[in-house]
């Protein structure tokens, strides 16, 4: 226990330790974190998700932040309901069953580009007769713009875009520009918007909702893909699952092959000679090829796809650097001592040698994590990552489908292509600087 | 990686001496042999690597469905040529197809058992006789998957080559370099940049694209020459080039501060060894002590790293060439999976077992070669 402390206190003294230790404590509790306020099978609905779960997104949405960086200022998308208390309606029951709704959003806009559209969605109450709405548009320079009468069915939505006599009205083909702009100089006019609804029911007990969704050109502190969604969610699962993945076949993978190594070299004869005869084999194997033959054939599971990874990794060539400190190891004096007293092979094996392997097994261990992260977004590139799970290679892949790099949607790439970095750096930091404290050869090099 | 025993036998010398071959002789007899084991061995372990692909792949049955679709097609086609069967009409003659695709899938055995299947298919894989694509065909036509992946050799080998190569000659000579000037500056900056090897290339390719072909708009997305190919070789060999910049960067980058790392690390263990102290003390140039007394026993290390770089680097180069639409073997695969072309993905795996076994026996060779202790053939 003394010498992990003091091989932790030895640890400090490397600064690039202490950016990976850093590093890989702000994964943690990201994973820790994205794992509570998103359960897992909720994490799977949303990012499974289609158009009902993700509507109120704009598509190809670059993050607000890009907003800073730049002079030109992108509409920010918002929505906005009266069944969530997010925009005022104020009810006023009239005559013979009859009521007037009256719905105001007052909102801000100074930016300089238009949102890619606005939408309104209704969700009405009625047994027979149908809920009247109309909808005006009042500019910051006064003017008022009459968008549309009209009954309302149960659910309906209304597409200002789409609106070919708002088209006629404001005599400008993108409703969203004339709405937007001042008709006689062509500016953006900025200011305070307001959005005034009126709505008529016509029977007791009938109701109206409305939903005023605006899809503008950034969205969210991650942005959005091709289906809507928003990148945040991807982005903070992708850490547990990367994690789970880098650690679980990293730590498999490195115990395994040592486990096999110092059977082969306690046992040797054939024994040791079928492990060094299947270490040939394997180095053989295409170990992609068979990775990407799993995953066309049998099943992209994550997990599947880890077993396989481990199986094929724990005969690769690690086993020969092991194999010969084990010969070594074999040979000193205290488990020949172990041996007078009669221990079982067993017992020597695990409780003698081991034990030994440990300092150099962490190293190990620990730098080859980013590999196996990367491996994993790697399959994820080639089209073969987890159909369900969200992860960080299914963003990259997904943004190369869809031409991010050609049409420009840098953030969709460089976001989780950062995370995926910076795993990998705070690990093969970490890695570094254990392999130089463990390895006392390296350590004045 | 089995290199012959590295403890010289004394009775092969005894050996030798008492039937008294000349020294020359000898040497070329143990050669031979060595070269005729090591072939052997090799030729055994790509069996069995192959066999075991082909199972992997064979347990959903797929390779059946590949020899099925092989023969469905000969059938078909032979039936649409013969003149004789033109007059019949449609029902007739798919029933008389039918009739011969079971007949002819009796005859290549798809009835006999699973274990005896696999080895008839292990057979023809040897020969490279990998069966028809069923939705790829190579760029003569051809459907052959020995034709569509062997077309695509060059483009991996001349991608490969280079990367490799200026890679391991550049990050040599830089780590002997910064071996003389340890804890400098750049020998700190290259400890520091080490860790990111931990990236594959296709990482750094990306990075690359964005900057130079996306922002700067200096180098092309990808692919391996202008669209339409210049005629004239040498704005063929230009344009190759300002499209091979970018792939063989990323290939190179991601590996190369590593790799810089791992030999000056070497270099600097060997060059505190007793006999570099003697040979300093003796006077001898730096040059010479560089060459003689740490290159030389540090060699069969660096080729040893060298290989498993090149290993590795095979399997990584699939998403490079499908990042950069380089026209290699990975780019095939990558296509093969998207269509789902079980005989091209089986085929694939077949050649990079291949490949991997002629890098593992070329780097014996070379091992052999600059190793003093390794004695080639000298083992039993």
């Amino acid at each position: 226990m003394n010498s992990f402390k003091n091989s932790f206190r030895e640890l400090l003294r490397y600064p690039s330790a202490i950016l990976g230790i850093a590093v890989v404590m702000l994964l943690v509790f990201q994973a820790i974190y994205a794992m509570v306020t998103i359960p897992y099978n909720e994490a799977i609905r949303l990012w499974r998700g289609g158009e009902e779960v993700w509507y109120q997104n704009p598509k190809y949405a670059p993050p607000i932040w890009t907003n800073f960086f730049s002079s030109k200022k992108l509409p920010v998308s918002f929505a906005v309901g009266t069944a969530n208390g997010t925009m005022e309606k104020t009810v006023t029951p009239g005559e013979q069953g009859t009521g007037t709704i009256d719905i105001a959003y007052k909102f801000d806009f100074s930016y300089d580009d238009f949102p890619q559209e606005m939408l309104l969605y209704f969700n009405t109450e009625y047994v027979e007769k149908q809920p009247f709405a109309s909808i005006m548009w009042l500019t910051p320079d006064g003017r008022e713009i009459r968008i549309g009468n009209f009954g309302v069915t149960q659910r309906q939505t209304y597409r200002f875009s789409q609106d070919e006599k708002l088209m006629t009205r404001l005599k400008n083909e993108k409703v969203i520009e004339g709405l937007f702009t001042n008709p006689e100089t062509k500016e953006i006019v900025k200011g305070e918007y307001q959005l005034v609804i009126t709505g008529i029911t016509f029977e007791e007990g009938s109701k109206m909702d409305v939903e005023f969704v605006s899809h503008g050109l950034v969205f969210g502190w991650a942005g959005t893909d091709h289906a809507r969604r928003d990148l945040m969610l991807p982005l903070l699962w992708g850490a547990p699952v990367a994690l789970a993945f880098g650690l679980i076949a990293s730590f498999g993978v490195s115990v395994l092959t040592m486990l096999i190594a110092a059977v082969g070299t306690w046992y040797g004869g054939w024994v040791d000679g079928i492990i060094q005869r299947i270490t040939e084999v394997n180095l053989i194997l295409p170990f992609f090829s068979i990775l990407i033959m799993v995953g066309t054939f049998y099943s992209r599971s994550i997990w599947v796809i880890m077993g396989v990874t481990v199986m094929l990794s724990i005969f690769g060539g690690g086993i020969k650097g092991y194999r010969a400190i084990f010969l070594q190891v074999k040979e000193s004096m205290y488990i020949e001592a172990a041996r007078a007293y009669g221990a079982s092979n067993w017992r020597i094996i695990i409780q003698y040698m081991i034990p030994r392997m440990i300092p150099l097994l962490i190293p190990t261990l620990v730098s080859s994590v980013p590999s196996f992260v990367f491996l994993e977004a790697s399959l994820a590139v080639l089209g073969l990552g987890d159909p369900v799970l969200p992860t960080w290679g299914k963003i990259i892949d997904d943004a190369f489908r869809n031409g991010a790099l050609y049409k420009g949607y840098y953030y969709w790439i460089l976001e989780p292509a950062v995370l995926l970095m910076f795993t990998g750096l705070g690990f093969a930091m970490l890695g570094f600087a254990l392999d130089r404290i463990f390895n006392p050869r390296l350590r004045d090099i | 990686m089995a290199v012959a025993d590295t403890t010289p036998s004394s009775s092969e010398n005894v050996n030798g001496k008492s039937k008294k071959i000349s020294f020359a002789d000898g040497t070329f007899a143990r050669v031979s042999r060595y070269t005729l084991v090591r072939l052997l061995t090799l030729f055994v372990t790509v069996v069995v690597s192959i066999y075991l692909t082909i199972v992997i792949a064979n347990m959903g049955g797929y390779v059946d469905q590949i020899m099925r679709n092989d023969i469905r097609e000969n059938v078909t086609q032979r039936n649409i040529n013969n003149p004789a069967y033109r007059a019949m009409d449609s029902d007739t003659r798919k029933k008389l197809i039918e009739e011969q695709i079971a007949l002819e899938e009796k005859r290549v055995g798809l009835d006999t058992p699973v274990m005896v299947r696999n080895l008839r298919y292990l057979s023809n894989s040897l020969v490279l006789k990998l069966g028809r694509a069923v939705h790829m065909s190579s760029d003569s036509g051809s459907r052959e998957v020995r034709l569509i992946i062997l077309e695509r050799m060059p483009a991996t080998l001349l991608l490969m080559g280079t990367s490799q190569l200026s890679l391991f000659f550049v990050s040599i000579l830089f780590a002997l370099f910064l071996s003389r000037r340890y804890g400098s500056f750049w020998d700190k900056l290259i400890i520091a940049l080490s860790p990111t090897s931990a990236a594959p290339p296709w990482f750094y390719g990306i990075f690359f694209i964005l900057i130079f072909a996306a922002i700067l708009k200096v180098l092309p997305f990808g692919g391996m020459v202008d669209a339409p190919p210049p005629s004239n070789p040498v704005d063929y060999g230009f344009s190759l080039l300002k499209h091979i910049t970018l792939p063989c960067s990323a290939l190179v980058i991601s590996a190369i501060f590593l790799s810089i790392y791992n030999w000056r690390t070497f270099f600097l263990i060997y060059s505190s060894e007793d006999y570099v102290e003697m040979a300093k003390a003796k006077g001898l140039p730096s040059k010479d002590i560089e060459r003689r007394y740490i290159l030389r026993p540090t060699l069969p290390t660096i080729v040893t790293n060298f290989a498993f770089l090149l290993i590795g680097l095979w399997t990584g180069a699939i998403i490079t060439e499908t990042v950069f639409l380089w026209p290699g073997l990975g780019i095939t695969l990558y296509k093969a999976v998207g269509l789902y072309d079980t005989s091209v993905i089986v085929g694939s795996t077949i050649i990079n077992a291949y490949l991997l076994a002629i890098t593992v026996f070329m780097l014996d060779f070379v091992y052999a070669l600059v190793d003093p202790r390794v004695k080639i053939g000298s083992g039993n």
